[in-house]
């Protein structure tokens, strides 16, 4: 299982990785090794605003419902709406091809309280 | 702590992940289930089912005990064939959903869901009028080897004539030295074969499938897949689209109901809901706008709930979203557009036609 050292978590199992002004999200390797084949998923349109902890969308894997939490809030700027009709990027590619969203964080500070790749770690190795 | 099938150790040596399941803890994937779905369809799939129950009726009065307490007719099977059918209780509630497996008029083999071995026990054996019943489900492992490669591996390890063993149909033999119940059924809608032998060589009966199934590509199949397989065939699952509380009627299986056979135990309740017609059917759907519906999730028409799904799933053959609901009779034609509400937005559907895949020969 990865776990990039550049990117931060959450607890429910998204990454974050800042770029530029924005703010990509994900799920991790871990979620999507969970879940099973990810067959739909479901993502806000560009403009929503999401709050941290708060759902933004919902994966499904022919087993499970999951839903997405956003680790920060903010708008939402772009969509990866390629993954709508290849849900299977986010199994093979949960870091680079399975991006969701692109968020506009309205509060920077937030992002220093997510996990760093250390103590996500820590936290898989807990549930594990 | 969850039972264990006398193959868990070899699960676990495939990588699987397990869960539980009606009380048991089984494979749900091993390599992924669109991947062993794709195996089963394509090549060849191997499935450890010795969570199911096997309770056998013996004896003289065997043949007329079973005749007594099941829809279908068993008397219009020969020895060595085997018929699906309900077990009803007086008000035509379905106790479950079983598959006969006639040796003789002397000796019947009733194969039982899961969740159900005890409950099914006690209803069998407390309807014996007669007959020796007993619960033999610890005795027997049992492993379902389908697909359209089944029949060429399962060639390699036997020497019973496979070809004479036609869909349905049953005999003993010895599969790789192990004594087997050989039989043709199975719940994919692929041809296979579901092999009964002891619980004490199911390893060894697993590992020479295995083995000898490597050529054909055969993968160690989960029950994630068996659930996407047999819905795809509109299958049945008992406990998910059937219960106690529902009629054989209801659920769309009158063709396992002969009312013209004699008595049996539900019967007349049967005969009543068919006179003054039913107030629901489980019917096959298609939602036409994104998402997956699920167990549980509401049927709305015309911004109403009128029913429930009770399975549902992404197609991995057809890649469409399907699933079965109970609807109103006026809602049940091919073609009747509904909508499924999931996570409170209606997403629309249409009534299909079932088994929503076609397979050769069903």
């Amino acid at each position: 299982m990865t776990i990039p050292d550049d990117l931060k978590y959450t607890k429910d199992h998204e990454w974050a990785r800042p770029k530029g002004a924005r703010v990509l999200v994900g799920i991790t390797d871990f979620a999507q090794d969970q879940l099973g084949d990810v067959v739909f998923v479901e993502l806000p349109a560009v403009g929503d605003e999401v709050k941290k902890g708060e759902s933004f969308g919902v994966v499904e894997s022919t087993k499970a419902v999951s839903e997405l939490f956003a680790p920060i809030s903010g708008k939402v700027v772009e969509v990866n709406d390629p993954l709508v009709e290849a849900p299977e990027n986010i199994n093979e590619d949960p870091y680079e091809e399975g991006w969701m969203i692109a968020i506009e964080p309205s509060d920077p500070k937030e992002l220093t309280e997510l996990l760093d790749a250390k103590a996500y770690k820590a936290h898989v190795d807990e549930q594990g | 702590m969850a039972l264990r099938t006398p193959l868990h150790a070899a699960h676990l040596r495939h990588g699987a992940r397990m869960v539980e399941f009606a009380g048991w803890d089984m494979p749900v994937q091993y390599a992924g289930l669109i991947e062993e779905h794709e195996a089963v369809r394509g090549a060849v799939g191997l499935f450890d089912v010795s969570h199911m129950g096997e309770v056998v009726f013996r004896g003289p009065r065997a043949l007329a005990a079973l005749q007594a307490i099941f829809t279908n007719d068993l008397s219009r099977v020969a020895d060595g064939q085997a018929q699906y059918g309900c077990l009803c209780r007086e008000n035509g509630g379905i106790v479950d959903d079983v598959v006969i497996y006639r040796r003789s008029a002397e000796d019947l083999l009733v194969c039982v869901n899961a969740a159900n071995r005890q409950k099914d026990f006690e209803w069998l054996k407390s309807h014996a009028s007669g007959a020796d019943v007993r619960n033999e489900s610890d005795d027997w492992a049992q492993v379902a080897l389908q697909g359209p490669k089944a029949l060429a591996v399962l060639k390699k390890l036997t020497a019973t004539d496979l070809d004479a063993i036609k869909t349905y149909r049953h005999a003993p033999g010895t599969v790789a030295g192990i004594t087997c119940l050989i039989a043709r059924t199975g719940y994919t809608g692929e041809d296979g074969f579901e092999l009964f032998c002891p619980a004490a060589q199911a390893e060894k009966l697993w590992d020479a499938l295995m083995a000898a199934g490597k050529p054909e590509g055969i993968q160690p199949a989960g029950l994630g897949c068996r659930d996407t397989l047999r819905l795809e065939m509109a299958y049945r699952l008992y406990g998910s689209d059937m219960d106690d509380d529902a009629s054989p009627l209801e659920a769309g299986l009158a063709w396992v109901v002969k009312f013209d056979k004699g008595d049996f135990i539900g019967r007349a309740a049967l005969q009543k809901q068919k006179e003054q017609g039913l107030s629901r059917k489980l019917v096959g759907f298609q939602l036409t706008e994104p998402g997956i519906a699920r167990h549980g999730h509401p049927v709305v028409h015309d911004g109403r709930a009128v029913g429930v799904v009770t399975s549902g799933t992404r197609s991995p053959s057809l890649k469409t979203s399907i699933g079965l609901a109970y609807v109103p009779p006026a809602l049940a034609a091919e073609g009747s557009a509904l909508a499924v509400e999931i996570r409170g937005k209606p997403v629309a559907a249409v009534v299909v036609k079932t088994p929503f895949l076609s397979r050769k020969g069903s």
